[in-house]
């Protein structure tokens, strides 16, 4: 088939009802007899539940119920949410109850559930539901958590170690103790959240007559929640629904299986109408999972030549208050941290810590980005100290194309070997420089430091993982009017899956993009599936669409061969129907062809074919297939102030084929304000006790219009071999180098001083700190 | 302490010209009336406290931040929706130019924005961009980067400039 | 009675919609100021732009809730000979907009531009800020800078309270419970006074960590004849640090100057958060100080060049 629609930047069918305000959020969604729910939550990180005292709140008019933990069914009460990700290494798989059961463990765990006819009322209630909290200590930095004596985030665990495992090839030890070089760095990076625009949200229905839960919920993924809720209430398959509808942003943390999505069931089923939850922005700071704190130390040795002899360190990372996701952050930073270097020798401890905060899953770059600063932080080390470019340092270690596929030797969190399939590291780096400027660099900053400015350069490599497993599905059906319809597993958060999976479809079935309507994430219209994270959805569910529209046009001239009794090879498909090649006027309408499909009541299926003019594919890759990219980011520091501006940014971006440009352009460029926001103003705060101090916007600092720089695109292509259509994914890529790109040209505008930067986010405060008298500037 | 009476009054207020008479509980938010007492979900609840934006209306054609006003505060007055802006189920070219210039991802900032940009293009027809970007400064967005929300409202600017 | 000291009773506080409370739109003057003497937990409503968050959060809980937008007699805005009259409602946007402070008072055109975002402008008033007297707040300053007078009414009369004796502490002013801001009088710089409003935030709208304005005039010789400056972020108030005003008299307006008043700028005490330190505050104000007199000096100058 023709390529009509793949790799056009085709306006997005998403749009108009979007900008029309007819978008349908989970807060959207009404339904008849709906109640509202609020939550009592601890306002410790750490206390022993005593008594709950409901009655204040229940004599309030409009209130309907008051759950604590004794109120929940047995079923429900007797066990943990699910661990989506089991791993041997996880010594304590603690996950938390659907509420706190004997103590919280961070601030904002729910302790009790209010039911009421309005969110207002559920508020006033919540705000009278009177808990006996016994304070304990509690644990707030996952380094003291792992010294000896230290308080236990958990009350009666063995420790504060969740999990604890290698990441290791070859032999560090010997590479270390024969190297020229060694040098080593500590770095620490903070904690920060999704935070996207829409909050979370769910809302629950109970059908008493079928015994059956619908749960409509701002998620990932509906399949993998219906599995929890199956596990949860302990059902059958026909008993739960999930839909997911239009999501307002998602970045990881709505894949989740929340506790207030169990609450919202039981109570829907105990009071027989559905009840609505919707997060408001303060919960969304305490209860929203989120990401890091991580503390790195890390060694690289190199020989007199800067190659690479070996890497090694230990990474402490912090779960929060339980694992909800496993080991699965802490693996895929550790995993990340070769990227496009060839490491003969790593080796990485890592350790996963449990603290009193709320937990930390994967969000955007979901570890990698960590990884990339460390391992860019060393490079520009080893460049600092042997004297050379930055660039040459990067040049002598990347693995080429013509040794692709390359083994890494060590195993990515699917289980699976970390093999690079394709990519050109030595060209993306060498185009990012080019796009930026880089030689032109040492003019701009002379220029600048006579008049008193100080200007840096800095660039980031990654390597990502994209396409991971199990697998994504799709069913592409054409109806007897000839309308054609997608269904898919996949979630999408922005990331246009009703364009881009749409386009592919098209393609294939010869017909226009509009011709076909992509349905998500709803679990009674495709029986299995897995969600929308980690860059995987373009290469899983589009390449199920591309197979399963290849079998439906396989189909379809199959039936049409049979009306028109001619040869299916002689057949084609466009505009709509199967023509004849050559002859185009002897057509059948997929119209047509699809009314023959399904058959007529009473008359045997002609030709012996099996109904419908449908097919579900469920694309399994085997493995990862590895995106790649390079970041420049070039700043002014302020050294007065320590403010950083960033005056240009330029991204090399390599996802193989691309379906959509527009679209993938405004994934990178989304990830990169992500990056801008990790680097240099996003930090969740909390005080010793585990409080959270940066509870809203304006202690948060998100990056808004005048902080994000314009970004020029580069882009590479090297497709896939692991996927039909030669994709991977795109999603992730815009934050992963940006972090340790712009740290990077921070402390390169810092160079005359000596100043060294070892965390992330670096603040002006900070910079000022380590600036020391030369941030007096003039005033001195 | 809830009082079992809650503080109500009638406001008669008109929304994207047509005029509703309703009886709300003052501490009734604007942008919770307009979600749920007149089922015009396209203003977003993003924040509640004054910073994200995604709940930005026009006030007598001025932007406002619904979730810092109440619902009768508005008595009298005229709101102005992102349910308002198309004419005729037609895209007006601000929001032609959105979806041109892929300015929005997951949808959820893009009322928000376009109110904002609605009232600044109308008092700024001619703007560069950076003083686009100072005015987007009032309105998150997770998704975009903003790269493309300022490329949209360049474009919006020459179509309409241009008597688009 | 719940059990024994260790065990407290306490109650969530992820809270964000408005508690209940009796709402008032009084349409004059004299009704506001009734209400404010006959209620008690009343809180005044003005552009919002700072109550409601706090109503939102609950962090302010009024039984009463006293909305002045349709007293329209509190929204005036007038030049009168060599001061500024400013009804306590009236926008910060008008203000912006306005060709007669943006000629005669430069200083608050500027410090304007720095305040929150479009939005927030559009309905925020003078009075209101004044009023929740954040410590960063640029017109607190402003208003500080120019030594204005406020004037508060109550049953029992009107009272002029000088800016300097308004802060009472963190987010607190002098006004009694019973009193409401009705506006203020502003005295107008020179007309050859140099002015400048620099501050340092993380964003661009974000409350300031610190801020510095001033005012230099310079006399005949062209040395420093005046100078205010008003210090934001470093206290509970704006602070008007009178020995270094009084050490620029007399001065040539050029480094030597800049860089001692900035110095000993840097002295003041300053408080601290979460986030910023007292050391990085301090080292703020020492900047900013410097930028702030070095630019109204070359305002100043280029007034005098005409």
């Amino acid at each position: 088939m023709g390529a009509k629609w793949f790799g056009a930047s085709v306006r997005r069918k998403e749009d108009p009802a979007f900008l029309r305000g007819k978008g349908r959020y989970i807060d959207d969604i009404k339904l008849p007899d709906m109640l509202h729910a609020a939550f009592v939550r601890s306002p410790h990180a750490h206390a022993r539940i005593g008594r709950i005292v409901k009655s204040a709140a229940l004599a309030i008019p409009g209130v309907y119920a008051v759950l604590a933990y004794s109120d929940l069914p047995d079923v429900v009460r007797r066990q943990m949410l699910p661990l989506l990700v089991p791993h041997p290494s996880i010594s304590q798989p603690l996950l938390p109850y659907a509420l706190a059961k004997d103590e919280a463990c961070y601030v904002g765990e729910p302790v009790a559930c209010v039911v009421a006819e309005n969110r207002y009322i559920a508020e006033d209630a919540a705000q009278l539901v009177e808990v006996e909290y016994e304070p304990l200590p509690a644990v707030n930095d996952c380094r003291a958590a792992l010294e000896p004596g230290a308080p236990l985030a958990h009350t009666g665990s063995d420790s504060n170690v969740a999990a604890e495992f290698p990441v290791s090839v070859g032999d560090t030890d010997s590479a270390f103790r024969g190297a020229a070089h060694v040098f080593r760095e500590k770095i620490f990076q903070h904690r920060g959240g999704p935070f996207s625009m829409e909050c979370r949200g769910a809302v629950a229905h109970y059908e008493a007559a079928t015994q059956s839960h619908t749960l409509y919920v701002a998620s990932q993924g509906s399949h993998r929640l219906k599995r929890c809720m199956l596990d949860m209430f302990e059902l059958g398959d026909n008993q739960v629904r999930v839909v997911t509808p239009d999501v307002g942003g998602g970045f990881g943390p709505k894949g989740s299986y929340y506790p207030e999505y169990v609450n919202i069931a039981v109570a829907a089923m105990t009071l027989n109408r559905p009840v609505k939850w919707i997060e408001d922005r303060r919960e969304n700071f305490l209860t929203t999972h989120q990401e890091r704190d991580q503390f790195w130390d890390a060694e690289i040795a190199v020989d007199g030549d800067a190659k690479i002899l070996g890497v090694r360190g230990r990474l402490i990372h912090e779960t929060g208050a339980y694992v909800p996701w496993g080991i699965v952050l802490p693996w895929i930073s550790a995993t990340t941290v070769p990227g496009p270097y060839v490491i003969p020798n790593f080796k990485l401890d890592v350790v996963s810590v449990f603290t009193n905060k709320i937990q930390t899953t994967p969000v955007r770059g979901a570890g990698r980005p960590e990884a990339v600063v460390t391992m860019e932080r060393l490079m520009d080390r080893v460049a600092r100290e042997l004297k050379l470019d930055p660039a040459e340092v990067r040049r002598r270690n990347f693995i080429r194309p013509e040794q692709m596929p390359y083994e890494v030797g060590i195993i990515f969190r699917d289980g699976r070997p970390v093999t690079y399939d394709s990519g050109d590291y030595p060209a993306s780096q060498a185009a990012a420089l080019e796009a930026a400027d880089y030689a032109g660099f040492a003019g701009r900053r002379e220029a600048a430091r006579r008049e008193g400015r100080y200007l840096g350069i800095g660039f980031a490599n990654a390597v990502e993982a994209t396409g991971i497993g199990p697998y994504e599905g799709a069913t592409v059906r054409v109806s007897s009017t000839g309308k054609i319809a997608v269904y898919t597993g996949a979630a999408p958060q922005g990331q246009s899956h009703k364009t881009t999976l749409a386009q592919i479809a098209a393609d294939q079935l010869g017909v226009g993009f509009e011709d076909v309507t992509v349905v998500t994430a709803d679990t009674a219209i495709i029986p299995m599936g897995i969600g929308t994270f980690s860059s995987r959805t373009a290469v899983n569910a589009g390449s199920s669409v591309h197979l399963a529209a290849i079998e439906v046009c396989a189909k379809a001239k199959q039936i049409a061969a049979g009306m028109m009794e001619c040869s299916e090879q002689d057949l084609e498909l466009a505009d709509g129907f199967v023509r004849l090649k050559g002859a185009p006027e002897m057509k059948r309408s997929l119209r047509e062809i699809a009314l023959k499909s399904i058959g007529m009541p009473g008359f045997s299926m002609a030709g012996g074919l099996p109904p419908g003019l449908e097919h579900t594919a469920y694309f399994a890759p085997d493995r990862a297939t590895y995106s790649n990219g390079t970041h420049v980011a070039e700043v002014e520091v302020d050294i007065e102030t320590g403010s950083a501006k960033i005056l240009r940014y330029t991204v090399t971006h390599d996802c193989g084929r691309v379906i959509n440009p527009m679209v993938v352009d405004g994934q990178v460029i989304g990830g990169v304000a992500h990056g801008v926001g990790n680097a240099l103003l996003e930090r969740m705060v909390y005080d010793d006790n585990a409080q959270p101090i940066s509870t809203n916007f304006g202690e948060y600092l998100m990056p808004l219009a005048t902080d994000v720089p314009h970004v020029d695109l580069v882009h590479l292509e090297t497709p896939s071999p692991l996927n039909p259509l030669g994709l991977k994914g795109a999603g992730e890529g815009g934050t992963i180098p940006a972090i340790a790109a712009i740290i990077s040209a921070v402390e390169n505008a810092l160079a005359p001083f000596g100043v060294i930067i070892a965390e992330a986010p670096i603040t002006p405060q900070r910079i000022v700190e380590l600036l020391g008298e030369h941030a007096l500037g003039r005033t001195r | 302490m809830a009082d079992s009476m809650a503080d109500t009054r009638r406001i008669i207020v008109t929304v994207n010209g047509r005029t509703y008479a309703r009886d709300v509980e003052t501490r009734m938010t604007l942008v919770d009336f307009l979600r749920h007492d007149l089922d015009l979900t396209g203003t977003h609840v993003g924040c509640e406290h004054g910073v994200c934006g995604a709940c930005t209306v026009l006030l007598d054609g001025r932007s406002a931040r619904a979730c810092l006003m109440l619902a009768v505060q508005c008595s009298g007055r005229e709101v102005t929706t992102v349910e308002g802006l198309a004419v005729d189920e037609k895209l007006n070219s601000l929001q032609q130019a959105f979806q041109d210039n892929h300015g929005l991802q997951c949808g959820f900032c893009t009322p928000g924005m376009l109110m904002t940009l609605s009232e600044f293009l109308r008092d700024h027809p001619d703007p560069s961009e950076s003083e686009v970007r100072e005015v987007l400064s009032g309105n998150l967005c997770r998704c975009t980067g903003y790269q493309a929300i300022v490329a949209a409202a360049l474009d919006a600017a020459r179509r309409i400039r241009e008597g688009a | 009675m719940l059990g024994c000291t260790r065990h407290r009773c306490e109650k969530t506080h992820n809270i964000m919609k408005p508690a209940p409370f009796t709402y008032h739109d009084p349409s004059s003057l004299s009704d506001a100021v009734d209400l404010l003497a006959r209620l008690d937990n009343a809180r005044v409503l003005a552009g919002g732009q700072s109550l409601m968050p706090m109503i939102n959060f609950r962090y302010a809980m009024p039984d009463h809730l006293i909305d002045l937008n349709n007293v329209s007699e509190l929204a005036y805005l007038d030049c009168e000979g060599d001061v500024l009259r400013v009804g306590a409602m009236t926008r910060q946007r008008d203000l912006e907009f306005s060709a007669e402070v943006r000629s005669r008072c430069p200083v608050m055109t500027e410090a304007l531009g720095h305040v929150g975002h479009r939005q927030t402008r559009n309905r925020g008033t003078l009075g209101g800020s004044l009023c929740h007297f954040d410590p960063s707040a640029e017109l607190v300053n402003v208003t500080a800078l120019l030594g204005g007078m406020l004037h508060a009414e109550s049953k029992r009369g009107r009272r002029d309270i000088p800016m300097a004796d308004f802060g009472a502490g963190y987010l607190t002013t002098d006004l009694s419970p019973d009193e409401l801001l009705v506006g203020l009088t502003l005295p107008l710089p020179a007309t050859g006074d140099g002015h400048a409003f620099v501050e340092f935030a993380r964003r661009r709208g974000d409350f300031a960590i610190v801020a510095c304005s001033a005012l230099i005039g310079l006399d005949g010789d062209g040395n420093i004849g005046n100078a205010a400056i008003a210090l934001s972020g470093l206290a509970h108030a704006p602070v008007r640090p009178a020995s270094i005003e009084r050490g620029l008299m007399g001065e040539k307006p050029a480094h030597a100057a800049f860089k001692a008043a900035a110095a000993e700028a840097g002295e003041l005490d300053a408080t601290e958060d979460a986030y910023t330190n007292a050391a990085y505050r301090r080292h703020l104000a020492r900047v900013l100080t410097y930028r702030a007199l070095e630019r109204a000096a070359a305002r100043a100058l280029e007034k005098l060049n005409g």
